[in-house]
């Protein structure tokens, strides 16, 4: 891992020197959901998460913000290393580790009280960080997440009158105002029509320019589309697992597995 | 439009409406029957049955039983609206005798309740009952918003017996309300009557019924919200405050609404509390303070035509004064955030 454009000196851009995690468990109460995940994403690349329904995809990238304990049953185990330092460490202010590492939903969550241009600094606000000239601030978050050309008129109105692929565009312009160095987006095309999947896949590529990002996502395609990685999981009843992880084109063209195969080429899932 | 009623439609519906009338009187007056309750019932029998029938003969038993249920539907909207709308019209017809200028203007200090109309206002409940109400909203929101964050937001240790609290409370009879202000409060430290006193017993009442009915707002409010304010990095504190509150405006707005509601009329604890003085006392910490409810009470209770008069117009204007604090909240929680 190599350490590109440590820091800018508008403070943007950070890309630091890549996600880790060693052992991850996680547990809803008893139920133990995903078992020792130990992946490596390197500064500046596309990791995307397949695998079936309930495998512990979304469960694990949650993880990495420490989402997973906004649950109350929620329990975990193992470590995720954000530039060398467990973001579970003692004394770790969380409210800053998710700054670092943004997060887009699975369904498009605008604020329904903010404007249009309220929303992309809403987490300036919610953080209480001062930026100097929020106008250009919001105009290059809103051109990184390809929807500026499409709202510059009307900054002033309400986020809800957006369609839903312009709105997770306008989630995915929030979460870039924090200048997070680390991007998850736990399926944020699958609510969407494939114009605007098409898009954000656009959109993921350009970010990945200038952040390290880890896609889950339900559409192999779109993972050979968007990815650098792939990890492929797999529940068997018990919790999920990571089978395999490998550079994409691997991952589709010689899978090692027989069970990533399977996947893969359509045979279940 | 394709679905707009045609003439003949029109013209259809007509006749079955004359004819429902005319039976009802031929019916009514032929039979031992009579009085309102008498027309009303017959007429809305009479109406369902002429309908279904003829839905069911010319378009089928289940047109039939949509329009059968359809008036009877109708039949349940009218009946609830005949109570309200006959308080307010024998409201109206009363009280408008009373009203005067000078009852905006005057207080009672120096009149009594047998003198003529022209002497003497209540001034002084008006400003009595807005003051009330002001101090209630001061106690009870904050404390009634704030309790509704602490049951759906931190959902701590002591979530169960507040939310059982909360709602045992909102069923309090007012005058334990009033009985445990004077006996807590009244006697033991203050030892006068007070507007204020009046207040915190309002506020008893009050702030159950704010606390209860955010909380349904609150909990209304999707947690994908919740989520991603964190997930941006706000804490909880911030993300409450800038995303769920907002979020849920125009339906807190209703919970304190409903609140005033609950205690705008209230009079037993005022009984008991505030003196009910007929002088405007602009002083809520001392001194008896009047109030609409009480000034209606004492009225009443003089028994004259006059101060019988002055009841009713105190009644109308007490209607009045939470019809203009209802359309005002409404207007400020629908209006858009610009």
């Amino acid at each position: 891992m190599t350490t590109i454009d440590m820091i800018s000196p508008e403070g943007r851009k950070v890309l630091g020197t890549g996600l880790e995690t060693r052992g991850v468990h996680a547990w809803f109460g008893k139920n133990h959901v995903l078992s020792d995940i130990n992946l490596n994403f390197a500064a500046g690349s596309v990791t995307a998460l397949i695998g079936p329904s309930g495998c512990g995809k979304s469960t694990f990238i949650r993880t990495i913000n420490r989402m997973h304990e906004f649950i109350p049953t929620a329990a975990m185990a193992g470590e995720v290393f954000l530039d060398g330092k467990d973001v579970y460490a003692p004394g770790t202010d969380v409210t800053k580790i998710r700054l670092k590492i943004g997060m887009v939903f699975q369904k498009p969550n605008p604020f329904p009280s903010m404007t249009i241009g309220e929303n992309v600094l809403s987490g300036l606000k919610l953080a209480q960080i001062k930026v100097a000239n929020k106008e250009e601030l919001m105009e290059e978050c809103l051109t990184r997440a390809g929807l500026w050309k499409e709202v510059k008129d009307r900054l002033d109105a309400h986020g809800g009158s957006l369609s839903g692929g312009q709105q997770q565009r306008l989630c995915i312009a929030r979460s870039l105002a924090v200048s997070p160095q680390v991007l998850l987006m736990d399926e944020p095309c699958s609510a969407l029509d494939p114009g605007s999947t098409l898009r954000i896949e656009e959109t993921v590529r350009q970010l990945s320019d200038s952040m390290t990002i880890v896609i889950v996502t339900h559409n192999m395609q779109q993972a050979a589309r968007v990815s650098d990685h792939t990890a492929f999981f797999l529940s068997d009843g018990g919790p999920g697992e990571m089978i395999e992880t490998a550079p994409t084109s691997e991952i589709f063209s010689r899978p090692k597995d027989k069970r990533t195969e399977d996947y893969v080429t359509g045979r279940f899932g | 439009m394709p679905w707009a009623a045609t003439p003949k439609d029109r013209l259809r519906d007509l006749l079955i409406l004359v004819g429902t009338i005319v039976f009802t009187y031929v019916f009514v007056g032929l039979s031992p029957m009579n009085g309102k309750l008498a027309y009303f019932s017959i007429f809305f029998l009479t109406y369902a049955i002429l309908t279904g029938t003829y839905q069911g003969v010319t378009r089928g038993s289940a047109a039939a039983k949509d329009a059968v249920v359809s008036s009877i539907v109708v039949v349940g909207a009218v009946a609830t609206l005949i109570p309200i709308t006959s308080i307010l019209a024998t409201v109206i017809a009363k009280g408008y005798k009373g009203l005067s200028i000078n009852l905006f203007t005057t207080d009672m200090s120096l009149a009594t309740a047998t003198d003529p109309l022209s002497n003497g206002g209540l001034l002084h409940a008006i400003t009595g009952t807005l003051t009330l109400v002001a101090i209630a909203l001061i106690i009870s929101v904050p404390l009634g918003i704030l309790t509704a964050l602490y049951m759906t937001e931190i959902k701590g240790r002591f979530m169960k017996p507040i939310k059982f609290l909360v709602q045992a409370m909102s069923g309090v009879p007012s005058i334990v309300a009033g009985l445990f202000i004077l006996s807590a409060v009244l006697y033991p430290i203050t030892k006068s009557s007070s507007g204020l006193m009046g207040a915190l017993a309002l506020s008893i009442l009050m702030i159950p019924t704010i606390a209860r009915t955010s909380e349904e707002v609150l909990l209304l409010i999707p947690s994908e919200l919740r989520e991603a304010g964190v997930a941006l990095g706000g804490t909880q504190w911030r993300t409450v405050a800038m995303i769920v509150v907002p979020a849920a405006r125009s339906g807190l707005i209703t919970a304190i609404i409903l609140g005033v509601a609950r205690i705008a009329g209230e009079t037993a604890p005022l009984l008991l509390l505030t003196g009910g003085g007929d002088k405007v006392n602009p002083n809520p910490f001392d001194g008896p303070m009047g109030s609409l409810p009480y000034y209606i009470w004492k009225s009443f209770y003089a028994g004259s035509e006059e101060s019988i008069t002055r009841a009713w117009a105190g009644l109308l204007v007490l209607i009045v004064i939470i019809l203009v604090l209802f359309i005002s909240a409404r207007s400020l929680s629908s209006r858009k955030v610009k």
